[in-house]
């Protein structure tokens, strides 16, 4: 299984996003994307998860059945972004077990709350935790419905040390049992062998036919 | 899908979610029309089908803006985007929790308000079996109105806006059977099979044009 990203190019509105990325992550590795403010880490993100579509290039998974085209593909990503996803209405229970009934079986819930350092809170409503707390349940949704490819875009944002170590381990025990990670990250997620993949603005400011944007490169 | 059912009721079932609003909102318009027409109980009882239509109707525009906002605003909705389901299901059901969230309390007491209006049995009941019938058009065109909006902070107005030409003739056609129920050459089937026709196109039309839609606001 391979995720492999072919001369991506974005626009937003009039403005070429980024242009003439491509990669390649194997199963068991990491992507990180690192870059400035405003150079297209979310954008790709949402690209490989099928929200943008592309204006020219193309995001697959290789090796895996029936997974050409962009939709399919989301079927088997993750994706965890600058919001929860959480109903601060229902229960911390509710929300996973609806996702997990929803997006397909995983981690038993009260496991994967463990996981994420938070045992036992499943009958509190969602709305009382505090930002670190929900994040932390949102990275629990990752584990409650078990897909290969996790998008994350600024996964560690609102955690503290020990809890950013721990979502380290829990990436890595993704890796190790075969998963992709893609993330858009500005710290330091302490994987080791993970490829990076620049970004840099100038792509977003002065749209090149030709190219010339980011390779990623094995670190 | 049983699982996003349950999730949407229970979300419009919890404090603060305003489930009863638009049985207010009817009773208001109800309660509201005898004192402006005066106490001429023959022409309340005959304007009563035509009061209850609208009183509904409006009252079913209410809640449509939640169909989605909170949704994407907490990030739900680009993961409800990615699960196996097409989006299009996924837009049927929250319709259906929707409607029967918000319109089967209206259809409930319609009964009720039927009485302050000096409606006669058979009227009461025709009355009702064109609102359970017809109402569900209302949140399945509402949801197309919901996704075009649903970038928008303040979406409620220009949903109503959106809408009500396109619910238009469910109101002619459940007022006329509900007449006919009544009075005695007008017909009761023809115009009751046109509302449940109305209903059935939509259901199609609308979930479908509705993911369309929220597919490129997904982002």
């Amino acid at each position: 299984m391979q995720l492999v990203g072919e001369r991506l190019a974005v626009d937003r509105g009039d403005r070429r996003i980024f242009d003439g990325v491509s990669f390649a992550v194997p199963a068991g590795s990491a992507l990180v994307v690192t870059g400035p403010n405003g150079s297209g880490k979310s954008t790709l993100i949402k690209a490989i998860a099928g929200f943008l579509p592309p204006a020219a290039g193309s995001v697959r998974l290789d090796g895996m059945a029936g997974a050409d085209d962009g939709w399919r593909l989301a079927e088997h990503c993750h994706y965890l972004a600058h919001d929860n996803a959480l109903k601060g209405q229902l229960t911390v229970a509710e929300n996973l077990s609806f996702w997990q009934r929803f997006l397909g079986p995983g981690l038993d819930i009260e496991a994967a709350l463990e996981k994420v350092g938070l045992p036992g809170i499943g009958d509190i409503p969602a709305g009382y935790l505090s930002a670190g707390q929900k994040r932390r349940v949102a990275i629990a949704r990752l584990l409650v419905t078990a897909r290969p490819v996790w998008l994350v875009d600024e996964p560690t944002a609102a955690l503290d040390a020990a809890s950013g170590k721990r979502f380290a381990d829990i990436v890595r025990k993704h890796l190790g049992s075969g998963g992709i990670v893609v993330a858009a990250t500005h710290q330091d997620l302490g994987l080791k062998a993970a490829r990076f993949l620049a970004l840099d603005n100038a792509a977003g400011h002065h749209p090149s036919p030709h190219g010339g944007g980011a390779q990623a490169a094995a670190a | 899908m049983n699982a996003l059912f349950v999730r949407e009721l229970r979300l419009a079932t919890r404090v603060g979610a305003g489930a009863l609003t638009g049985v207010l909102f009817f009773l208001a318009v109800v309660t509201v029309v005898p004192f402006a027409v005066g106490p001429d109980l023959n022409l309340l009882a005959r304007i009563g089908p035509a009061v209850l239509w609208v009183g509904a109707l409006l009252a079913s525009l209410l809640g449509l803006d939640r169909l989605f906002q909170q949704d994407r605003e907490d990030g739900s909705l680009a993961i409800l985007a990615m699960a196996g389901h097409p989006l299009a299901l996924t837009v049927f059901v929250k319709c259906l929790a929707h409607w029967a969230a918000t319109g089967l309390p209206l259809i409930a007491a319609a009964p009720v308000f039927g009485l302050f209006l000096n409606m006669e049995a058979t009227a009461i009941a025709a009355t009702v079996a064109t609102l359970a019938v017809g109402t569900p058009a209302v949140t399945f065109i509402g949801a197309v109105g919901a996704a075009v909006t649903v970038t928008l902070a303040r979406g409620g107005l220009i949903i109503a806006i959106l809408v009500l030409p396109l619910v238009i003739p469910s109101l002619i056609f459940g007022v006329a059977a509900s007449y006919g129920a009544v009075e005695d050459p007008a017909p009761f089937t023809q115009p009751f099979l046109m509302v449940a026709a109305i209903t059935l196109f939509f259901a199609v039309l609308g979930p479908l044009s509705a993911a369309f839609v929220l597919r490129h606001a997904a982002e």
